[in-house]
């Protein structure tokens, strides 16, 4: 299978293709069901490949054809299957499949459907190019191809302004990261004369060049990471870009895209691990933003931006991960939360159909009895989110937070720790607000309704995988996952397994996190003991700091951009009034002068006769003077 | 010895005959304009399958004496640089000739027709000419039929953009004009014998003192970049483009301005490797300074050409940037860059007018909502602009990418490529800001009620936008084919230009 490993991209580009063409006329709704075929199809070859690299075909690289060669500088158009890419395949098709089927439902009745699965197909196309590159270019090939998707789709329904401000946002945000990405990649190649990984690896181990250029290097990607995935300072694209269908926030922004981030730094970790001080970076990023997103997810009434939050304050864990050394951590989290977040953001959108499009949770509540399906998903991707054993989320979290310890980072253990407690938190509060309590708008909930099956069924199909997710990892820090994922991510650092008094410790301590977050919400929502309404007020200004989130969109959007605005004006009216003023200015000057000099064709003889033995002299002069060296330079 | 490139100067000429025969039939004046540039596209695609790959010297030339007294000589080839550009300008002009014939133009269709004939000749034999006269007069031959193509057929002032275009573009080639002389008096070796011929050029230029070539050198850049435009000689520019007719719009944008950069290519660089080295630091200023301004004062345009206008700046800096890192990267990037920004800057200009033939409106305040009735439309437009934007998988990143990753490797000048480069490359986020800002103000919002009725393309203008569209792809997806026939001739240049000492070009 691996040799095919083409295949799987190929699949979605036709399906791209077919339904680009012939959707809009021809196929109409037959083209959701043309384009899951085809991410189905990628998903069985993928999993083949999977299978054959755990049956120990540990790096193969297949190589398709020369795309750029120019002197020493050499691109092909290659993959590399590798443990690490193996799984990534495997996470992408497998829940892009799931969610293109239920998108079916969803999109069912919006006149642009055949668009919505081009777009979404050629976003699929461009994420397995991302993951499946065998280097830096052609990731960024990838990168971008996953960026513009998510711009078309974000804003898809581009005749109301909030869509298409927020695509453009997000694209120009991610921009600027891959500002970063194209200076950590040229670096890259004036460092190690290639952009290949395998080669860069090679070279690093034989001949590591100087710490600082490696920082550089490693600091440039890392700010291209936090773009994409939506990390301080780059992060506030992702809560503006649920303006787009729910099945895009869960496919793109939830499981796959915004983990690119995270895939490029595991896949450059032999970079990192020589870099002393960027892992840090990584990790210190990480925690502010774990942390920071879950206090705005607290007070969020939106649904969706809640969830939204909480992928940003997710993809902080990741990099924690990452930053304290333990990336195969990162990549099992990736795994599980690309199960469990998907599973909210599908759950939501059922919740969303059901009440007529509202994603306001004030409006929401009581609607268990309504919709069973959506809720028990929705629950035990809650539970898992909020890190429940025996779910997937437990498992992946627990370690990443476990690790921050026991590799030596005590503070960044305790950031882990309370934004567990802050996630239970907003997600009990999250599901009891929808699901549970009084209806508060009797109309809505009148008309409120189970999803068709094919929507449930891709739900359920992903609490299974949330559920079972965990047992990859399994006994933690040995589990399959951490032997398997080994040579791709090995950092080359000794590895601290503590002992088991202290994963036990660690576990337990997550796990009461949890359940105080838990109860504290529920004591809340569910019986106002504190009130929230009094606990809002009593907070006074910390409250009001949260519910806007910040004011950093306040000093994106506004500030910056105003000053942008300055900026460009001020250019524009230089070249107006300056160079083109200066241009228009010589002109009317030469005018002048013709006029001027018309006044010197007198027509009397003898006054030319005397400018020509001036002229004359002056040249004599001239030329005598250049000859004597007096006007030599 | 094939006369396919005397060939190509010919067939338009040619073409001039039966256009005046007919000139009354307007039909007939078309369908004679648009087979005479689909003649000359099939000639000069066949040119290009008559060359070499891989060899750096030049092909299929043609050599006659000419004023012999004078040593001028016709002489024609082509090499790796220019055989590129040639079917480019042949297939810009067959489109532009093409679109024009379906009713964008509606007066004296003769006489634009047959300027277009005649600005073909230039444009190609600029590209083809290897004596430094012939190729002035084929860089003077452009200017009369654009004078007359944006002040006949052109919008409400035309008359002070097309007076602009002029007086800055003699301006430059007079100060050519004079570079001229003087490396044809300073090209007399021991025996009094003077040439104007590149390859005898090139070898004379031992002879060129290193203060002679300071100053010639600069009569030569002044020139090539008021027609690039480099900044700050860039605004006759965007008043040339605001009047001028679509088909004008694409060539002067698609064409034109590549003969400033061909130039620093064929000419500046190879002759006066001294002078370039004086001008250095300020060129690269300039073109960053291009890249960086050229797209702030985009983003700020309130009518649509004037935007394209101004991103057309900004990617002429990344041209002239490649070209003046003085490397391999550097130099095929720039060349890329050409061809890319003709395919697509062409295909901007082009959708514009079909556009603007629809609504008769340019000021983006006044566009929206296009997207919903115009699907193909938006396809086609949107896929330019993200080329344009530079996006892997299309064509524009590929040149981009390579004269940032050459800029970031050359050191010749204060602060360093590690400065100059991240500088330049601020530009691709500003290209994204300003173009993504007005694809969304023209395309997305409501449908607004005085369009509602209007039609998405004609069959004439998908057939005008598909091959732009597929070499938008095809570079972008599978540019190595191309690479291969640049690098060996550019890597020539570099060397010519970076080592004095080196004087070897060999001519078949």
């Amino acid at each position: 299978m691996i040799d095919q490993v083409w295949l799987i991209p190929a699949f979605p580009l036709a399906a791209f293709l077919i339904t680009g063409f012939f959707g809009r006329r021809w196929l109409r709704v037959w083209s959701g069901w043309i384009a899951s075929a085809a991410v189905g199809a990628s998903a069985i070859v993928a999993i083949g490949v999977l299978l054959e690299v755990i049956g120990g075909r540990e790096r193969t690289v297949v190589a398709l054809y020369r795309w750029i060669g120019v002197g020493d500088f050499q691109v092909n158009v290659a993959a590399l299957v590798d443990p690490l890419s193996a799984v990534m395949l495997t996470v992408v098709t497998v829940v892009s499949f799931l969610i293109f089927v239920y998108s079916n439902g969803y999109m069912a009745h919006d006149h642009g459907l055949p668009r919505f699965f081009t777009w979404l197909s050629l976003f699929v196309f461009a994420m397995l190019i991302l993951v499946m590159a065998d280097n830096y270019l052609l990731m960024f090939v990838g990168w971008e191809g996953v960026g513009l998707c998510s711009y078309l789709l974000i804003g898809f329904w581009f005749e109301r302004p909030e869509p298409y401000f927020a695509a453009k946002k997000a694209f120009v945000m991610n921009r600027i990261g891959d500002w970063g990405y194209t200076i950590g990649i040229i670096t890259t190649f004036l460092v190690f004369g290639s952009m290949n990984y395998l080669d860069i690896f090679r070279r690093l181990e034989a001949n590591a060049p100087s710490q600082s250029a490696l920082t550089i290097i490693c600091l440039a990607l890392f700010f291209g990471a936090t773009g994409k995935s939506a990390q301080l300072p780059l992060y506030s694209w992702l809560p503006d870009a649920m303006e787009g269908p729910t099945p895009v926030s869960a496919l793109i922004h939830a499981a796959t895209m915004v983990t690119s981030g995270v895939y490029l730094v595991a896949r450059s970790m032999p970079l990192f691990a020589a870099a002393g001080p960027s892992l840090a970076v990584v990790g210190v990023v990480g925690a502010i933003t774990a942390i920071f997103a879950a206090t705005v997810a607290l007070v969020q009434i939106d649904i969706k931006r809640v969830m939204a939050y909480s992928t940003v304050s997710q993809l902080g864990y990741m990099f924690l991960a990452l930053g304290v050394g333990a990336p195969a951590a990162a990549i099992f989290h990736l795994a599980t939360h690309a199960f469990f977040k998907a599973l909210l953001f599908l759950g939501s959108g059922s919740v969303i159909h059901a009440v007529d499009g509202v994603q306001d949770m004030r409006r929401m509540g009581g609607l268990r009895p309504k919709m069973p399906i959506t809720y028990w998903t929705m629950v035990i991707a809650g539970g898992a989110l909020a890190a429940l054993p025996p779910l997937a989320g437990f498992w992946s979290k627990d370690e990443i937070v476990g690790a921050a310890f026991s590799n030596g980072y005590p503070i960044l253990w305790l950031v882990g720790l309370f934004t567990g407690g802050l996630t239970a938190f907003y997600i009990a509060r999250a599901i009891w607000l929808t699901f549970h309590g009084q209806p508060r708008d009797p109309h809505l909930f009148e008309h409120a309704h189970e999803s068709p099956r094919v929507m449930t069924v891709p739900l359920l199909a992903l609490a299974v995988g949330t559920v079972l997710a965990g047992a990859i990892g399994i006994p933690p820090d040995q589990g399959f996952i951490h032997s398997f994922l080994a040579p791709s991510v090995e950092t080359g650092a000794a590895e601290h397994v503590p002992p088991l008094g202290t994963i036990v410790f660690l576990a337990l301590a997550s796990v009461v996190a949890s359940v105080i977050g838990i109860a504290i919400s529920l004591s809340m929502y569910a019986r106002g003991r504190p009130d929230p309404a009094a606990v809002a007020r009593a907070s006074g200004p910390y409250y009001r700091i949260l519910v806007n989130k910040y004011y950093v969109d306040e000093l994106y959007d506004h500030r910056f951009v105003d000053v942008a605005r300055a900026v460009a004006g001020a250019s524009w009216a230089f070249d107006v009034h300056i160079i083109d003023g200066l241009a228009n200015r010589v002109g009317w000057a030469l005018a002048l002068g013709g006029a001027g000099l018309r006044r010197a064709q007198t027509g009397i003889v003898g006054n030319y006769a005397l400018t020509i033995v001036a002229g004359l002299l002056l040249v004599l002069v001239a030329y005598g003077g250049y000859a004597a060296g007096v006007f030599g330079r | 010895m094939t006369h396919v490139l005397s060939l190509l100067v010919v067939i338009p000429l040619a073409g001039l005959i039966p256009l005046f025969l007919f000139r009354r039939d307007e039909r007939a004046v078309k369908q004679v304009a648009i087979t005479t540039t689909a003649v000359e596209l099939a000639v000069s695609l066949w040119m290009l399958s008559q060359f070499h790959v891989g060899e750096a010297g030049f092909q299929l030339t043609e050599r006659v004496d000419w004023l012999p007294s004078l040593g001028i000589t016709y002489f024609l080839g082509v090499d790796g640089i220019s055989v590129l550009l040639v079917p480019m300008t042949t297939l810009l002009t067959f489109i532009s000739v093409l679109y024009s014939s379906g009713g964008a133009i509606k007066t004296r269709v003769t006489e634009f027709m047959a300027s277009f004939l005649l600005l073909e000749i230039g444009m190609v034999g600029v590209f083809i000419a290897l004596d430094l006269f012939l190729f002035y007069v084929f860089f003077e031959l452009m200017l009369l039929p654009m004078y007359l193509i944006i002040g006949v057929w052109g919008g409400p002032r035309r008359i002070y953009s097309t007076l602009k275009f002029v007086l800055f573009t003699l301006a430059g080639s007079l100060l050519m004009l004079v570079g001229i002389v003087a490396v044809y008096l300073a090209s007399a070796d021991a025996s009094g014998a003077r040439t104007l011929s590149l390859p005898d050029l090139i070898e004379a230029r031992g002879r060129f003192s290193a203060d002679f070539q300071f100053w010639v050198f600069l009569a030569f850049a002044l020139a090539f970049a008021i027609k690039m435009p480099m900044v700050p000689f860039h605004t006759w520019l965007p008043d040339a483009h605001v009047e001028a007719p679509t088909a004008g719009s694409v060539v002067l944008a698609g064409v034109l301005l590549k003969a400033g950069g061909y130039g620093f290519l064929r000419f500046a660089l190879p002759l006066f490797p001294f002078g370039v080295q004086a001008w250095l630091p300020l060129l690269i200023l300039l073109s960053v300074v291009a890249i960086v301004y050229g797209a702030i004062v985009s983003a700020v345009q309130k009518d649509l050409k004037k935007l394209v206008a101004y991103s057309s700046v900004a990617h002429m800096g990344f041209v002239t940037l490649g070209i003046f890192v003085l490397n391999l990267q550097g130099g095929v990037g720039a060349v890329l860059q050409m061809l890319n920004h003709g395919f697509v800057t062409g295909a901007l200009f082009l959708f514009v007018g079909i556009q603007y033939e629809k609504t008769h409106r340019r000021q983006i305040a006044d566009l929206g909502g296009l997207a919903n009735m115009w699907p193909l439309y938006t396809t086609f437009f949107g896929v330019f602009v993200l080329a344009s934007l530079g996006l892997p998988g299309l064509n524009g990143f590929v040149g981009e990418f390579l004269v940032l990753l050459g800029t970031f490797r050359f050191s010749g000048v204060p602060l360093g490529g590690l400065f100059w480069g991240p500088l330049a490359a601020t530009g691709v986020i500003l290209a994204a800001v300003y173009l993504l800002w007005m694809f969304q103000r023209v395309m997305y919002g409501p449908v607004r009620e005085a369009y509602k009725l209007l039609p998405d393309m004609t069959p004439l203008e998908v057939a005008c936008a598909v091959p732009l569209l597929a070499m938008t792809v095809i570079l972008g997806v599978a540019p190595q084919p191309f690479i291969s026939i640049i690098e060996p001739s550019l890597d020539q240049v570099v060397r010519l230009a970076t080592d004095p000492s080196f004087t070897v070009l060999a001519a078949r």
